[in-house]
């Protein structure tokens, strides 16, 4: 396994590679990083097994880098997610995605009654974490989501 | 706070409620004047709450300022399909202030956000309702002279009841002792109780009415709707079990009062209103000065306050 993974890592000679991302949270990640919108050569693999996830996906973007911020969006799905930035085949950089502390369009608000389901709104949230994991407090409607109830906006 | 909306009663710091207080207190012992004179408050009840408009409507007109607006959506643009957004930005045009009740939540914090002139939530679905917070904060102000040091017990629907979740947080301010009587399935949230405890807040929580209240300085009674229980019965009994009688109230405080946001369903008995402790008719009055100082500081006009 430990193989397997630096075989994958080293398979690109620029770009990044995000892996640990929980299987079922796969397209979220595509949508939130707009990869399905970029020229770049993209692959990805699922459904590998992992100890810590049960079944999890890899990414590997050949010829990009993220900001940060960009890379932090994908927190909310997937906390546990580590990126490699790769290059000239050599891991050059390695991170770990962190919660930011708010939340601006990226997220539904669970609050049916919320305004921001009601009109034309971008959505704003404070993130709380308590005991490894992650809830959003509504900047309108003050109400909390959860991490169960986390629907993420992409279009 | 001139010039800033208020949406939630934590827009607010505790210097700043005190000072809108003394104001209150100034309003009511002078109640007319033309302070708003020329101004234009616009009035908008995106649903119908006719004590909460009445009492803001009294307010601005004890002030001289004039009204402009709707009493519920079938009057106005709304049933045309607007969005809140673009009435909001309309309205700006035509009035100084913007006083909004809307069935929806956060809806006042995003029309502050679109409008150019101050808004004042009177209301935003289950959400917030500051100017009722304020004006049980001047009752209680008045009443005991302090808001220091206080004891309430806080009885009835604590789970969905607004109006006692937006006073915890302003009582909060003051080093209050607090005591929850309700169902088990209306007890106070726990990110309510959370928050008191981060705060090192005393509070007890009990599911009848016991000798707790024999020392609270205010009683403070909320409604319970049938809406809440899926089982009927268990609804009837709820709201007997939280009924206020004269009998309970043998051994409170002869200085303590019992306050109710009204209007009320049968929780405090009729029997209670010939109480001299009974207070929730004339707290209600409190309303329009409350209100009469909050308009007056955002217009900034509270300088010429005599
Ligand atoms: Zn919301």
């Amino acid at each position: 396994m430990k193989n397997e993974h630096t075989l994958q890592v080293n398979a690109i000679e620029n770009g990044t590679v995000i892996d640990h991302i929980p299987a079922q949270q796969l397209f979220k990640v595509i949508k939130i990083l707009g990869l399905d919108k970029i020229e770049n050569q993209i692959t990805f693999g699922t459904n590998l097994s992992s100890d810590k996830l049960g079944k999890k996906a890899i990414i590997k973007i050949t010829g990009k880098q993220f900001e940060e911020t960009e890379t932090n969006k994908i927190a909310l799905i997937a906390p546990n997610a580590k990126l490699n930035i790769i290059n000239d085949y050599i891991v050059t950089e390695k991170r770990v995605v962190k919660v930011p502390a708010q939340v601006v369009g990226l997220a539904k608000c669970v609050n049916p009654k919320c305004i921001t389901n009601n009109e034309e709104i971008t959505t704003k949230f404070t993130v709380f974490q308590t005991n490894g994991s992650i809830s959003l407090k509504c900047h309108y409607c003050e109400k909390i989501t959860d991490q169960d109830h986390l629907k993420i906006i992409v279009d | 706070m001139k010039n800033r909306s208020l949406v939630s009663i934590t827009d607010y710091s505790k210097q700043e409620i005190l000072y809108l207080l003394d104001l209150a207190r100034k309003f009511e012992n002078n109640p007319v004047s033309n302070l708003l004179s020329g101004r234009v408050i616009a009035s908008l009840f995106f649903e119908p709450s006719t004590r909460t408009r009445l009492s803001f409507e009294s307010a601005v007109q004890r002030m001289g300022g004039g009204i402009i607006g709707f009493s519920d959506s079938n009057s106005s643009s709304v049933t045309k399909g607007e969005t809140l957004r673009d009435t909001i930005r309309t309205v700006t045009n035509y009035s100084d202030l913007i006083v909004m009740r809307h069935p929806l939540e956060g809806s006042a914090k995003f029309a502050s956000e679109v409008s150019t002139v101050p808004v004042v939530n009177a209301g935003d679905g289950a959400n917030q309702h500051p100017t009722q917070t304020m004006l049980d904060l001047y009752s209680i102000y008045k009443t005991q002279g302090t808001l220091d040091g206080l004891e309430i017990a806080l009885v009835g629907d604590l789970k969905y009841g607004r109006t006692v979740h937006s006073l915890l947080m302003a009582m909060a301010m003051f080093d209050t002792r607090f005591h929850f009587i309700s169902h088990p399935k209306l007890q106070m949230p726990d990110e309510y109780k959370i928050y008191l405890k981060e705060k090192n807040i005393h509070f007890t929580e009990s599911a009848e009415f016991n000798k707790k209240v024999d020392s609270a300085d205010i009683i403070y009674m909320t409604r319970v709707q049938r809406e809440r229980f899926s089982d009927p019965i268990e609804y009837e009994k709820t709201k007997d079990t939280y009924v206020l009688r004269s009998n309970m109230l043998q051994s409170t405080k002869p200085s303590m009062r019992i306050l109710h946001p009204l209007p009320r369903v049968n929780e405090i008995h009729i029997e209670v209103d010939n109480d001299p402790r009974a207070y929730y008719f004339e707290q209600a009055l409190n309303g329009v000065f409350a209100r009469q100082a909050i308009i007056a500081t955002i217009l900034g006009v509270d300088h010429l306050v005599k």
